[in-house]
């Protein structure tokens, strides 16, 4: 195919079962440096239709820098290019993404520092899993507020979309991938 | 209690023909598998049954319209030869599979992280909790990592994954494939995928590829064999374009 032309898109597929000796790496939830003191945790259930834990969910986040820029940096998965193991983030770039599976009890955490993105802060989050033919947008709010998006929803959609403080700098965001309190998720035409 | 393939094969039927008449009858095409795919029997309690909400496009502060970037520090030179990561050489028929990353308007997405994982040679994944039967390869483990370069080209070589076994319904197989992670520009081009060998038997009866109900959307997820790509004495030469969908912030700022 040239490059003038208008080319169609690679269909989605599911993630399957497999992926767990590929795609998560060591610090893939640790995205802010180790010991800052502005660090905050995001944690959560995966839910499915049954209320049942998604044991085999893998969790992509992305995030404003607290200052708000957009522009991220290379080193989430940096590499020791001599043992080809992982090193670990250089703890001084801010990145901007992480990757978390989650566990046998469908948990997952996340321990970043505050976005600081226009507006009400937020982190945005893909979800894939075995079951799942095309994966899933949406965001985790970290407060409440004047928010475009949040605003056009019922008060009880909207809700699913604010993750509720807990112990302090805690922020409880569960994923319903399915039924009562079901998660709103996102397109972005 | 397990259904069998030719009960799974008349739910695709179903399917296909629902879809093909509601495109005949104006529908719009889907390139994308519905998120509802009863054949596939893990589908069922794990789709969203209220419809997406639309973000409103054209905010470049779209947090979603950007995305992670990766770089030479994330990779390691032979990341893309599944070959070399182990004293001896994995069994197998040696394949390099190459092509391009593009977005919708055609243009080529440079420095962007693709990732793959796959079976061995047998259809057996490294991953220790899977029990296929399939004999596990010491010199294969199945995952590879890539930058696409300045003009979107990534390669990998790697050997022919097998067909494998698995239980949503009595005697099903997954045909070969190679399993995609690709990042683009925008955290709304993110796309996780499966690569699929030409002519396979099995296509027909597979609901995950079925769960794709365009035709053409199918066949753009099988490589085509490239005798200009097979090396000699070496490897045989699959090609494989990726077109990214989803809008991103250089995109808006064209105005698309
Ligand atoms: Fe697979």
């Amino acid at each position: 195919m040239s490059t003038t032309e208008r080319p169609l898109p690679t269909p989605a597929h599911t993630i399957g079962p497999f992926y767990g000796h590929a795609l998560p790496f060591p610090g893939g939830g640790e995205i802010a440096p180790p010991g800052h003191p502005d660090t905050i945790t995001l944690h959560g259930h995966v839910l499915d239709g049954a209320g049942a834990p998604v044991p085999d969910a893998l969790l992509d986040f992305w995030q404003a820098a607290p200052d708000g820029s957009l522009s991220g940096a290379p080193g989430s998965l940096r590499r020791d290019p001599s043992t080809g193991g992982f090193l670990g983030r250089n703890g001084v770039d801010f990145t901007g993404f992480g990757r978390v599976a989650t566990d046998a009890d469908g948990r997952y955490a996340l321990r970043t520092l505050p976005p600081g993105n226009a507006g009400v802060p937020y982190i945005a989050v893909c979800v894939f899993a075995r079951g799942l033919t095309h994966h899933l947008f949406t965001r985790a709010y970290l407060a409440d507020g004047t928010d475009p998006l949040l605003d056009a929803l019922p008060d009880e959609r909207r809700a699913t979309l604010i993750a509720s403080a807990g112990a302090p700098r805690t922020y409880r965001f569960d994923i319903r991938l399915q039924g009562e309190g079901e998660t709103v998720f996102l397109e972005f035409p | 209690m397990a259904l069998t393939q030719a009960e799974i094969d008349a739910e695709i039927k179903d399917h296909q023909d629902a879809y093909d008449k509601a495109v005949a009858g104006g529908a719009p095409v889907r390139h994308h598998p519905a998120r509802d795919y009863p054949p596939y029997r893990s589908s069922r309690l794990r789709h969203p049954k209220l419809p997406l909400v639309a973000v409103s496009g054209g905010d470049p502060e779209t947090v979603e319209l950007s995305g992670p970037v990766f770089g030479v520090t994330d990779i390691t030179e032979i990341d893309n030869d599944l070959t070399l990561q182990h004293r001896g050489e994995p069994i197998g028929e040696r394949i390099t599979v190459s092509g391009r990353l593009l977005d919708r308007a055609g243009r080529p997405v440079r420095g962007q992280l693709i990732e793959i994982w796959q079976a061995n040679a047998a259809g057996r994944y490294a991953h220790l909790r899977e029990q296929h039967p399939a004999p596990l390869d010491p010199n294969f483990t199945g995952v590879g990592r890539t930058l696409t370069d300045d003009q979107g080209r990534y390669a990998f070589t790697t050997v022919k994954p097998g067909p494998y076994p698995w239980g949503n319904h009595t005697n099903a197989w997954r045909p070969a494939h190679i399993h995609f992670s690709v990042f683009g520009t925008a955290f709304t081009q993110r796309l996780v995928t499966q690569m699929y060998f030409p002519g396979d038997p099995l296509f027909p009866h597979d609901p995950i590829l079925r769960s794709v109900t365009d035709e053409a959307a199918r066949a753009r997820l099988v490589a085509a064999y490239d005798h200009d790509l097979s090396r000699p004495e070496f490897s045989l030469g699959y090609a494989w374009d990726i077109v990214l969908d989803g809008p991103s912030a250089t995109w808006i700022e064209e105005g698309r």
